[in-house]
């Protein structure tokens, strides 16, 4: 179409993707710049970048989200205009979104089928689909019940759908987007493995993840991306973990926290028999003791969902709970009236919650606001009995931002305005800076780039040395390892088991993750 | 009570319980698709104006009841508009739709006829007739199960049946078409459908559409089969009580039928009161018997009955996003 004389000799050994000069604009930011890479038939390639680096919106102009401002696409060597989704699907693009696109509420079979029906009667569709299955699920050990609902089906499976759906649309180039995210390590295995057994049959994979060690791992080629720009190509097997985090930020970065052996001193906090019940009445937390000393972290690993949310938020006095807990030697308050976050404040409990954009800030504020949000009562903030003072918190709110290194230092933008990673500061400096005596932290560095995660994970230890403890909460195994003292891994709202990280390693806490428990199984 | 008595009721049941199966069915469309639709009151109150009118002047029925149900795609492509083109609050648009309807149905009747804001009596073939079933007469002598055929199931007009037959066609749709798959889908996660390279906006028009053609429908059986004309607010919150109903069904098209019968039921037994003072010895208030089925809706609406399961998307503009 284009009339490129080479297209013909390109023919044969034409790349499976090839992208010239894409560039994309939403508004003043240039999310992507000029952006040219090569992805040979048959390899698996990894792209790697910090979070707004233009990762996504480059996979996203493939899958026909966005339509490029200027560039080309090349599917096999042929130049392809991709509009939206339909289009890729037919250029044999298939796509598993890190939030799934199922529909919870169809079997398995149904959501396979939706899209890509034969005709307007379902179940020829049905009846065909479900051969289709059981052939891919031999050939790539994608195993799923055709029948069940997907909400029933763990996460793992949940992604085999999605590259069901991708293989029945016949697909030959698939896009993966942070596939592990959610995964245990188990089910991140079982994951590669289908991902290599693809990879044989002929299938082009690209992954976008910000894991340097699953691009070590299971890539053949990786680009990595730093704002908007494609900074590199490099080969998988003439690369390093430091070198690709380097690339990605650029400077270098310590991969590894620096921290000394834990000097634990008196139990600052004892919880025993800790049950918890959601909204539903579900029981979350299913009877849970744990300890915690002055001077140590104790990291919770589990795959989300198994209670940590729970816990972390029990104790942060946002649920309501059962049992007992110990701060100091002195009963909280799990159910009554003092069971709220203000009071846990004026005890000296600092929670820095999950879900930061929900519970850690208010997004519509400003910064001096959020920094001072929890401890508005502080008569510090206040000028006399009804109004507040204002300039004080500014002033405070500047010191906060500069120690904390929040960026850009401006206490009167609004919160939404910051990065993940800066609004993550933010709150850290509110709740630290006033020197808990508990700092309960949950998923800390959760779409944050590695510069800052290096920052969060620096001042965490930090306050460890200054006598404090730390409960971390964190479905990042790395995390878990690199900056606990202590390792609990929760399974079903129990604690499978208590391991040293110095004497663990990630297949022992993976199988305590899945609910099985060496020790007992021996 | 006697049978004869028993077989009235059950007879004012099915012919009030049409027009709320109908809307009910309507609304069962556009939520299934994720657009909450509040304005079905509105779009029957405009159909049934539009059929009053263009019924009186051209003599026929189903010229009428296509001029009602074109009144009632007006305001559903207005609904869609708002809500899918122009992402805008569902809720409120539903809303002002229906106070448009009720005032300008008014205004167009009194600028026209100047008969109060009423269109002129109906009827010969201006109104839909009863239809009387094959073998009613000759079945009608069967004990218990003729008088029964005879007086309950026959003698209605054509869009009770076409209510009635839009039960199982719908269920069919749903699921056992291509269509009804992707309808469902939307209205539990659009971003799945979009995905699969289905165009969202389109699907969402379609059911909207759906939506008007029965409301349409609904409005048209309120002016020509229920009544002889329009008139003011004539459909008295039976958009909303099919709402009601939407939710008591939990969203199904079998249940739709089972709550809209329900309802129809207390409107016929409102027309009763003789029957109830017989039956229970004492006497209620005609209008206290009037209120029941809202007192129902009411008691629908607070979650007594279950709890419901709205399609997930409900209500949301859908946004593309990663």
């Amino acid at each position: 179409m284009t009339g490129d004389t080479n297209v013909g000799r390109q023919e044969t050994a034409a790349p499976a993707i090839e992208l010239r000069g894409i560039s994309k604009a939403f508004g003043s930011v240039q999310a992507n710049k000029d952006i040219s890479i090569k992805v040979a038939r048959g390899t698996i390639h990894g792209i790697i970048g910090e979070n707004g680096a233009g990762k996504s919106t480059l996979m996203s102009i493939l899958y026909g989200f966005y339509r490029a401002d200027a560039g080309e696409i090349l599917i096999h060597g042929r130049p392809t205009q991709i509009p939206d989704s339909q289009a890729a699907i037919r250029a044999g693009i298939g796509m598993v979104f890190q939030h799934f696109k199922l529909v919870n509420t169809f079997t398995v079979l149904e959501n396979v089928i939706l899209g890509a029906e034969d005709g307007p009667l379902l179940r020829p569709s049905l009846s065909k689909a479900r051969k289709v299955l059981q052939d891919l699920a031999r050939d790539y050990e994608l195993d799923v019940d055709p029948d069940a609902l997907v909400e029933d089906l763990s996460v793992g499976h949940q992604q085999r759908v999605e590259i069901l759906k991708a293989l029945y649309r016949q697909a030959d180039i698939l896009i993966l987007d942070e596939p592990t995210g959610v995964l245990t390590p188990d089910e991140a295995d079982h994951l590669f493995r289908i991902l290599r057994g693809l990879k044989d049959q002929g299938k082009t994979i690209i992954i976008i993840t910000h894991k340097l060690r699953e691009i070590m791992e299971i890539t053949d080629t990786v680009s990595v991306m730093r704002r908007g720009q494609m900074t590199a190509t490099v080969k998988t097997a003439e690369t390093s973990p430091e070198q690709l985090a380097e690339l990605m930020v650029g400077r270098k970065v310590l991969l590894d926290v620096a921290k000394t052996p834990a000097t634990p001193g008196r139990t600052i906090l004892e919880v025993k028999g800790l049950r918890v019940r959601d909204e539903h009445g579900v029981e979350r937390v299913k009877g849970i003791d744990l300890h915690i000393r002055a001077g140590e972290i104790l990291g919770i690993a589990g795959v989300a969902g198994n209670g940590q949310s729970e816990l972390i938020e029990v104790l942060g006095g946002i649920m309501k709970g059962s049992g007992t807990v110990l701060l100091n030697g002195e009963p909280l308050d799990l159910s009554g009236r003092a069971s709220d976050a203000e009071s846990r404040r004026e005890k000296g409990v600092a929670h820095v919650p999950e879900d930061r954009q929900h519970l850690g800030m208010i997004l519509d504020f400003t910064a001096w606001e959020n920094l001072a949000f929890g401890y508005q009562g502080d008569p510090a903030y206040h000028r006399n009995a009804i109004l507040m003072d204002n300039d004080a918190m500014m002033q405070e709110a500047l010191g906060k931002m500069e120690r904390f290194d929040v960026r850009p230092p401006i206490p009167t933008l609004q919160g939404k305005s910051f990065s993940g990673g800066n609004q993550q500061k933010i709150i850290l400096a509110r709740e630290i800076e006033r020197n808990p005596d508990l700092l309960l932290v949950g998923q800390p560095t959760r779409g944050v780039d590695i510069g800052a995660i290096e920052f969060i994970h620096k001042r965490i230890v930090e306050l460890r040395d200054a006598g404090k403890a730390v409960l971390l909460v964190s479905v990042e195994l790395d995390e878990i390892m690199s900056l606990s003292d202590r390792i609990a891994v929760m399974f079903d709202g129990r604690i499978m088991g208590e391991r040293d990280p110095d004497q663990t390693n990630e297949r022992e806490l993976g199988l305590l993750m899945a609910g099985v428990d060496n020790e007992t199984a021996a | 009570m006697d049978y004869a008595t028993l077989l009235q009721i059950l007879d004012s049941t099915l012919r009030l319980a049409t027009p709320l199966l109908l809307a009910c069915l309507a609304g069962l469309y556009s939520e299934r698709s994720g657009i909450f639709d509040i304005g079905l009151e509105g779009k029957m109150l405009a159909a049934a104006m539009a059929t009053g009118a263009v019924a009186f002047y051209s003599g026929n029925v189903w010229v009428g009841a296509l001029a009602g149900i074109g009144a009632s795609l007006v305001f559903a492509v207005v609904h869609g508009l708002a809500s899918i083109t122009f992402r805008g609050n569902q809720l409120i648009s539903g809303v002002a739709l229906n106070f448009v309807a009720s005032g300008i149905t008014v205004l167009i009747a009194q600028a026209m006829f100047g008969q109060g804001g009423r269109t002129p009596p109906l009827d010969g073939a201006a109104r839909f007739n009863p239809i009387t079933l094959p073998f009613a007469d000759a079945l009608g002598t069967v004990p218990v199960l003729g008088p029964l055929y005879r007086e309950v199931i026959s003698g209605h007009t054509a869009l009770v049946y076409v209510a009635l037959a839009a039960v199982p066609l719908t269920w069919w749709v749903l699921y056992r078409t291509r269509y009804g798959l992707r309808l469902r889908a939307v209205g539990e996660n659009p971003a799945s459908v979009d995905t699969a390279g289905v165009s969202v906006a389109r699907l969402r028009y379609s059911a909207v559409a759906i939506t008007g053609i029965l409301c349409g429908l609904a409005g048209a059986y309120m002016a020509a089969g229920l009544q002889a004309g329009f008139g003011r607010e004539m459909t008295a919150g039976r958009g909303y009580i099919a709402l009601a109903a939407l939710i008591f069904a939990n969203w199904l098209p079998w249940r739709a039928l089972a709550a809209t019968l329900l309802f129809g039921f207390l409107q016929a037994l409102a027309l009763r009161p003789d029957v109830i003072e017989r039956t229970l010895q004492i006497s209620i208030p005609v209008p206290a018997l009037d209120a029941l089925p809202y007192v129902l809706t009411i008691i629908v609406l607070f979650g007594f009955v279950g709890k419901p399961q709205p399609p997930r998307a409900g209500g949301e503009p859908y946004v593309k996003e990663r």
